[in-house]
């Protein structure tokens, strides 16, 4: 059995068809890329597995389980994790809380635990701030911990981000667009990070991605979006010579 | 310098209002102030748990405090007096001294089904329809309670006095003053378990980023609902104690001018800030008071003080900080942020 299936993905945005036809199978232990100019519907089909936008048809399975239909916090349980294309931390709390949080998917103490602080939820809490802890000591955030997510430079904020999807131990992580807005030294340290991160956790990873260098340097294989349909599919080396994704970015040349 | 626990400094501020009241020292008037700034506090640090910890907007927390007024003080009544209304007492006035918490618990359970009501259908969309309903809620809470006669209708309701001079029968000590301040530091105690737990941050979270939120593993329905629940259940216990306070109640008592009340001791105090709450709890009561001469002018002076401070400083008197935070050297005397959270 696979580990994440997507078959026949489709989605409309009214009349727009946003989405056609995708297909992707992981078997565990990828790294793919997919790329494709503005508005091809990468982002969408993040959104669609996530839970955020419901497909109008086809359907997502991790471990033989349909994702579809889900709201984004089951999906999240599943193990499916996400980084966003614009940061999306929680601005006004402290990087330890951010990385926290996280782990709601899986309390196993209700209200009334927190109300009465009664040994489960001491426990709970214990293990969490212990498992947040880890991530951030991993990612070398230890020293931010109490800092305020936003008083962060950029490049630390993606990987506090980064920090909040590893803590929930994800077998799938999607990264959307990881490298946007940081510099030449912090796109090297990004491309270690992931590399590092695929082998030190097992995980699979999902990459949305517009800057060649990070793509063609860390995905095995490429898949290229335009207008909501998969229009290439290779290594690196075989999408930078299909003609058809140098028309797609660049358009077509006149005969 | 020894560092006091936040509890220990409650414990002798309780021992000291409640002593003084016993022996006289402070008058009856001064006593009703004192009860009623507990009273504002559960019901501004409640708010503050939804306007400002969750970055909704609720508007008809008065409502909420009228459920729970309206069914502690039935329930208090219909066992403890002998009335026209409900015929002879089903207990021993006596009886009201133990059962009185639990009763005011059922009521803020009672306020806390309510609220869940009107949780439901304001939160499956978002932005401003939560300030819509509750407001609605509140009007219809209102006028629902004008049109049963039976109990009191517009007239309002009394009854609740006998009650409390059948506990003072049994021991003459200043009952609602004990437990009007134990039920507000009850608040205070269990709101901020709630904001310090994984599971009470993600409202903050929610008020941060709900889409983010949402992604990264929290039930955002679920915990609008439960924080939207403890909300209107401690407004609802906030509203049995008003109701035993003053020994009457009626629905003008209930009206959005109330939930306006509650609406500035919150922006006053600053939207997610609990020291900020209580803060401004006890300024807006006694500026109220102090007002008191002005009669109706006063909701000319209040709204203008609400402006001053929308212009001046819109985050409010603390906002999203804690009062150590604001004067370190306090922290001397309550010990850090992370001590108190431990303490608590």
């Amino acid at each position: 059995m696979p580990l994440f299936e997507v078959r026949g993905l489709t989605h409309f945005f009214g009349g727009l068809k946003a989405v056609s036809n995708f297909n992707l199978i992981f078997e565990g232990g990828e790294l793919m890329g997919l790329i494709g100019p503005n508005g091809a519907g990468k982002t969408t089909i993040f959104n669609l597995v996530c839970g955020v936008y419901h497909p109008t048809h086809g359907e997502v399975k991790i471990e033989g389980r349909d994702l579809t239909g889900l709201y984004p916090h089951q999906v999240t349980s599943m193990g499916i994790a996400r980084t966003f294309q614009n940061i999306r931390l929680w601005p006004e709390m402290t990087v330890l809380d951010n990385v926290r949080v996280a782990h709601n998917y899986k309390l196993n103490y209700g209200f009334l635990d927190a109300m009465f602080q009664t040994s489960r939820y001491r426990t709970a809490e214990k293990e969490i701030d212990r498992m947040a802890r880890e991530v951030l000591e991993i990612l070398k955030l230890r020293d931010h911990a109490e800092e305020l997510a936003k008083n962060l430079p950029y490049g630390l904020q993606r990987k506090v981000e980064i920090a909040r999807a590893l803590v929930i131990r994800p077998k799938l992580l999607l990264l959307d667009e990881p490298s946007a807005g940081m510099n030449l030294g912090e796109k090297e340290a990004l491309i270690g990070l992931i590399r590092w991160m695929r082998k030190e956790f097992n995980l699979t990873i999902w990459l949305i991605e517009h800057e060649m260098r990070v793509v063609m340097n860390l995905c095995e294989k490429i898949q290229v979006l335009d207008f909501g349909e998969m229009i290439a599919y290779g290594t690196p080396e075989e999408i930078q010579a299909n003609p058809r994704v140098v028309e797609a970015y660049l358009g077509k040349e006149m005969d | 310098m020894r560092k006091y626990s936040l509890t220990f400094l409650a414990g002798i501020f309780f021992v000291l209002v409640v002593g003084l009241s016993w022996t006289g020292v402070l008058s009856s008037y001064t006593q009703l102030i004192l009860m009623f700034i507990g009273v504002n506090i559960m019901m501004s640090s409640s708010l503050n748990l939804i306007n400002g910890y969750m970055g909704e907007f609720s508007c008809g927390h008065a409502g909420f405090m009228a459920v729970g007024a309206y069914t502690t003080s039935l329930i208090t009544v219909w066992f403890f007096t002998k009335g026209s209304v409900f015929g002879l007492n089903l207990l021993p006035p006596a009886w009201a001294t133990v059962l009185f918490p639990f009763i005011l618990l059922f009521g803020g359970l009672i306020a806390a089904l309510v609220g869940l009501l009107v949780a439901i259908p304001s939160f499956r969309t978002r932005g401003d329809y939560l300030a819509i309903i509750t407001l609605a809620v509140n009007y219809i809470v209102k006028s629902a309670i004008e049109n049963i006669q039976a109990i009191g209708g517009a007239r309002g309701f009394m009854g609740m006095g006998r009650v409390v001079n059948g506990m003072q029968e049994v021991a003459d000590i200043p009952w609602m003053m004990i437990w009007t301040w134990i039920f507000a530091f009850l608040t205070i105690l269990l709101i901020k378990r709630f904001v310090s737990s994984t599971y009470g941050k993600g409202i903050i979270a929610i008020r941060e980023d709900e889409i983010a939120a949402e992604i990264m593993g929290v039930d955002t329905r679920r915990a609008k609902m439960v924080a939207f629940m403890l909300s209107s259940g401690l407004a609802g216990m906030a509203g049995g104690l008003f109701a035993h306070i003053l020994g009457y109640i009626n629905p003008g008592s209930f009206t959005i001018m109330k939930s306006t009340e509650a609406l500035v001791m919150v922006y006053l105090g600053g939207m997610g800030s609990l020291s900020g709450s209580v803060l401004s709890a006890v300024l807006f009561t006694l500026i109220l008071e102090i007002l008191r001469p002005l009669q109706l002018y006063k909701w000319v002076v209040v709204p203008f003080i609400l402006i001053l401070l929308m212009l001046f400083r819109t985050e409010g008197l603390l906002g999203h900080r804690e009062l150590t935070d604001v004067f370190p050297p306090l922290r001397r005397i309550f010990g850090t942020r992370k001590e108190i959270h431990a303490a608590l």
